[in-house]
């Protein structure tokens, strides 16, 4: 799986993608691949305040619950109501399927994230191949 | 994202069955369950995952691994003495050929284990028991049984069990046994030729609420190995896919069949179980009776069915509270229902909150989320026509 290099990752399996002050946020195909069929996702409402490294939210599949952890910290200007009642989407499109987009409080929390290069083989080591 | 699988991993030695590079071939994501390394579910770019895998079984055909199961034989002129010693169904009703859901007690009425009673022979019988509880059932039973003049051996690693399960397991099965399987009636064991090997035990048995059959051959991995990808070609024509636990436990859940931890454990007893119909009081001496008889007419939580009516998925442990708030009771399992398509559990509650229609919530993250009181078993497969 190519990652796709227009933004970043997280050791937690999140993406963003920064555009100017303000960034979208989703869950990698590593992630989605290793939840399983994806079930519900539970998001933040709009005004909320994300802090980088604080649950946000939560995606569950058949089997696991599992907590979606902020890239970057900033307030949550819109989310994706899509993935309410479609949460299937995150795993036929894990990359396209934002859960929220976020004004960033600062921009250059995410020099420290990983690159899609670095991120693929952090998965690779994690998953011992 | 961190995953928190709902079944905890345990910290001992792994143990795999004889089809478990057979599994990891096919790209299964591998989960510890019970010390076992079992395949949960295969990769959704061959068609599966816990969804497709639990609606193959409900519309058409899937298999499973089921060999971390264990296997105890009781053999002798006791046997069913033994057998009704140490099990609360009625053992005597067995023809020779004939099966039972049943389940082992302690002198308090609650669960070492629940189990198939298998009536193989005149003085023969065979007890299906759970991986997690193999030696703990063994010591069991043969502790238990030794006033009996019959033997008892533990052949639980002498077997690769393999379900085949769904409407269309019969038709699969049929083309690779010499055994007529529609003279074989639900729950009735025969013996047959399957992929060559003779005398095969093929029980239709299984754990999914739906038709199907278990069959136990030799556990060598090359034997294993070939008869599973035999049936999987058996199979195409009918769409069968390999099934993980993850439908396992999705299928036994619609269909409000017990796991041992969860509905049933050496803390609750029969009766909150729900477990009636395969108690029976009327015979004497088992270990076990004399407890319910006492716990009968007391029982302070009873096992019922819930649907959330609210946005939330129960999950095992979560906590069940009545509608001003106040803690009630506990879900012992809880998933979306895929074949449903709802979100259900099993709960324990006060009798005064069993009856079918009374709302309830469940903590689900610190928030309630509103449930309510369902008819069970959620899933009932339809009649044959």
């Amino acid at each position: 799986m190519a990652y796709p290099t227009d933004r970043k990752y997280t050791k937690e399996h999140e993406w963003i993608q920064a555009s100017g002050t303000t960034a979208t946020v989703g869950i990698t195909d590593h992630a989605q691949e290793s939840l399983g069929d994806i079930v519900f996702v539970e998001l933040p409402k709009v005004g909320a305040e994300l802090a980088a490294g604080k649950t946000f939210g939560t995606v569950e599949s058949v089997k696991a619950v599992s907590d979606l952890y902020a890239p970057a910290s900033g307030t949550v200007t819109e989310t994706n109501g899509d993935l309410t009642a479609s949460p299937e989407k995150v795993n036929t499109d894990p990359h396209g399927s934002w859960m929220v987009k976020i004004a960033l409080k600062n921009a250059g929390e995410l020099d420290s994230l990983l690159s899609a290069a670095d991120y693929e083989k952090f998965v690779a080591e994690e998953s011992g191949h | 994202m961190s995953s928190v699988e709902t079944t905890p991993a345990t910290a001992t030695a792994v143990r795999k069955t004889a089809l478990n590079a057979v599994h990891r071939q096919m790209g299964a994501k591998m989960v510890d369950f019970n010390g076992w390394d079992m395949p949960v579910e295969y990769p959704a770019a061959m068609g599966c995952g816990i969804i497709n895998e639990h609606m193959a079984v409900r519309t058409g055909v899937g298999i499973f691994d089921v060999s971390h199961m264990g296997d105890i034989r009781l053999a002798g002129p006791k046997a069913l003495d033994a057998v009704q010693h140490i099990s609360m169904n009625d053992a005597s009703r067995l023809a020779v050929g004939q099966a039972q859901y049943s389940a082992l007690l302690y002198p308090q009425g609650t669960f070492v284990d629940d189990v198939i009673v298998h009536r193989l022979g005149e003085d023969e019988y065979l007890l299906v028991i759970n991986a997690g509880t193999r030696e703990k059932d063994f010591n069991w039973v043969r502790d238990n049984t030794r006033q009996f003049d019959c033997a008892v051996e533990n052949l639980s690693d002498d077997f690769t069990q393999i379900a085949i399960q769904g409407p269309k397991g019969v038709e699969v099965l049929q083309k690779l046994t010499d055994a007529d399987l529609s003279a074989v009636k639900f729950y009735w064991v025969t013996r047959g030729t399957i992929c060559g090997l003779r005398d095969i035990l093929i029980a239709r048995t299984g754990y999914t609420a739906e038709d199907g059959f278990e069959i136990y051959i030799p556990a060598d991995e090359a034997t294993s190995a070939r008869v599973w990808n035999e049936i999987l070609n058996a199979g195409k024509e009918f769409g069968v896919v390999p099934c993980g636990l993850g439908a396992r436990n999705t299928l036994r859940l619609e269909g409000k069949l017990p796991l041992y931890g969860h509905e049933i454990s050496d803390t609750i007893n029969v009766w909150e179980a729900g477990l009636d119909r395969f108690c029976k009081m009327e015979k004497t001496g088992f270990i076990g009776r004399a407890a319910l008889e006492k716990a009968a007419p007391g029982v302070k939580r009873t096992l019922v069915g819930l649907e959330m009516v609210e946005r939330g998925i129960a999950r095992d442990g979560y906590k069940v509270l009545d509608d001003r708030g106040s803690e009630i009771g506990y879900v012992t399992s809880g998933s979306p229902a895929p074949f449903l398509k709802k979100n259900i559990a099993l709960a324990y509650v006060p009798p005064e909150f069993a009856a079918v229609g009374t709302a309830v919530k469940v903590e689900i993250r610190g928030q309630s989320v509103g449930a309510q009181v369902v008819p069970t078993p959620f899933y009932k497969r339809p009649k044959k026509t």
